[in-house]
């Protein structure tokens, strides 16, 4: 049962090394946006040493480990999702004997694993040449923050799918997706870490998922958070992603009642 | 001028089509325009979250930054209103549509612009219109007779630059098939014009002043209305690349056109 799965991965990891010039090109792109970052937040810092606790070098790590953890987790199952529903050909992957969702994990995960591998490590080191880096020493902080973003990569596709399943209930379910891309960048912490909202901000974000997927990992990596507090964090991760199995099994449920396809 | 009368009768043509076709999805219209204000309001969220911990960026206060902003959002909405042929290379090369293009009258360019054109766009740029005029009104600055006419002339130098940089990028498809991947790239290094220059180092100051002019859709053309004219040609200088990358543009996309062979299917 298992293996079947595990055959997802491969194929789908098998099938973005096909389209290499898309990872090519997704590689500068992402120097780009780390480099444009990383000379605004140079300007921001201007004379001052530390804001909100960030050292320049501590923000430039900051920015460039959560573009590349961002490589990693990143997907567009919600897309592919809302594709098969409004195109039909979800009614034939439901009838198959598997987990269509978990199905769906699994190539977002071979997606994920092949950025992983041939993007984000790479990227990390051509990265840290061209940007002023500073890179944890202690190896257990590297350990626990490979373990953060595999969670971080659970609750974004976790997201992702319910965004995707909401084609179910809405014709057009694109501007529910641009929405939620927007949420994810904007209050994950890529474009802005939490730390430099307003305080009234903070404490609202600091219950939604969204923090768990980029802002701590990334707090993690630049030692802002550390000892005890780091498997709190942790913590936080694994209890959204069990939370937000729930809501997917329910609509879920609801959803497949509501299927209906026309033609094909 | 019997041609441009014919060019402009295409436009009113096609847009009643549009109209007629999104009438019938209204909701997809306003869900485009929201998609494309949620964007841009992402980048609006940055620059006052960023102001609440520092007074200047580079020298720029956060009103003028604004500003800056604002002109990005007009002259950007105003271009993709007219122009978004990103699948280009898929939808008229490999699809062969090219070829029913190039058995009409109107030249290919402005046939593939009119199939492309994109209205709800134009709402990012009455936004940034407002935007600008706010910001305007909260720097304090002068107003004068000729301010809306010289507007009017940067914002079409820098729809120019845009029109010319991606007409060239599309263009690359009648050279070669395979995907480049280039225009993202592109469209990425484009959100490097809505900051200030001086942030920048002198690499990318260059790379941004005339090699991939976006300075010219943002800084320099605001420059002018802020009176921060260190340089004071610089501004009037987006007219003129505007022209020379559009003419750029044109040439290598009418020199694609004639080496183009179809796709063979």
């Amino acid at each position: 049962m298992m293996s079947m799965y595990l055959d997802f991965v491969r194929i789908r990891f098998l099938m973005m090394l096909a389209y290499r010039v898309n990872y090519y090109s997704g590689i500068v792109i992402y120097a780009i946006n780390i480099g444009a970052y990383y000379f605004l937040w140079k300007a921001i810092f201007g004379e001052a040493e530390t804001l909100q606790g960030f050292t320049v070098i501590q923000m430039s790590t900051y920015v460039a480990v959560s573009w590349m953890a961002r490589a990693f987790y990143f997907n567009n199952l919600d897309r592919e999702i809302s594709n098969e529903i409004v195109d039909g050909s979800v009614a034939i992957q439901i009838i198959r004997p598997y987990s269509y969702l978990l199905v769906k994990m699994m190539q977002g995960f071979g997606e994920g694993l092949f950025r992983l591998l041939l993007f984000m490590i790479p990227g990390m080191i051509v990265v840290s040449f061209i940007f002023p880096l500073e890179l944890p020493t202690d190896p257990m902080q590297w350990i626990v923050f490979f373990v953060m973003i595999w969670f971080s990569f659970l609750i974004n596709t976790q997201l992702n799918l319910l965004t995707g399943l909401g084609a179910f209930f809405f014709e057009n379910n694109q501007g529910i997706m641009s929405m939620k891309r927007i949420m994810v960048d904007l209050l994950s912490g890529v474009v802005v870490p939490i730390a430099f909202f307003p305080g009234w901000a903070i404490s609202i974000m600091n219950w939604l998922p969204f923090q768990a997927i980029t802002y701590l990992p990334g707090s993690v990596f630049t030692g802002r958070i550390q000892g005890a507090d780091v498997w709190n964090a942790l913590l936080v991760q694994v209890a959204w992603t069990v939370v937000l199995i729930v809501p997917i099994l329910l609509v879920w449920r609801v959803a497949r009642r509501r299927l209906f396809v026309q033609g094909g | 001028m019997s041609r441009f009368a014919f060019t402009l009768g295409l436009y009113r043509d096609y847009l009643a089509n549009y109209i007629k076709t999104k009438l019938s999805y209204r909701a997809d219209f306003w869900i485009e325009v929201l998609s494309d204000l949620l964007f841009n309001g992402l980048n609006l969220v940055f620059i006052f979250i960023v102001f609440m911990h520092t007074p200047s960026l580079g020298g720029w206060s956060e009103a003028e930054v604004v500003f800056v902003y604002g002109y990005f959002m007009l002259a950007s909405g105003i271009f993709s209103t007219f122009f978004s042929a990103w699948n280009f290379s898929e939808r008229y090369i490999v699809k062969g549509e090219m070829d029913r293009v190039l058995t009409r009258p109107a030249h290919s360019l402005t046939q593939v612009m009119l199939e492309n054109m994109d209205p709800p766009a134009m709402f990012g740029a009455l936004v940034g219109l407002v935007i600008l005029i706010s910001s305007w009104m909260t720097l304090g600055l002068p107003f004068h007779w000729y301010d809306p006419l010289v507007l009017i002339v940067m914002v079409l130098g820098s729809c120019f630059i845009y029109m010319g940089i991606y007409t060239a990028m599309s263009a690359i498809s009648f050279y070669s098939d395979a995907p480049t991947g280039i225009g993202p790239l592109i469209y990425n290094i484009q959100n490097y014009g809505r900051y200030p220059v001086e942030i920048y180092n002198k690499t990318i100051k260059f790379l941004l002043t005339w090699l991939l002019p976006f300075a010219f859709v943002g800084v320099y053309p605001a420059s002018f209305f802020l009176g921060r004219l260190e340089e004071w040609w610089m501004p009037w200088l987006t007219p003129v690349v505007g022209l020379v990358f559009l003419t750029l543009g044109v040439a290598f996309w009418n020199y694609g056109v004639k080496r183009y062979r179809g796709a063979g299917s």
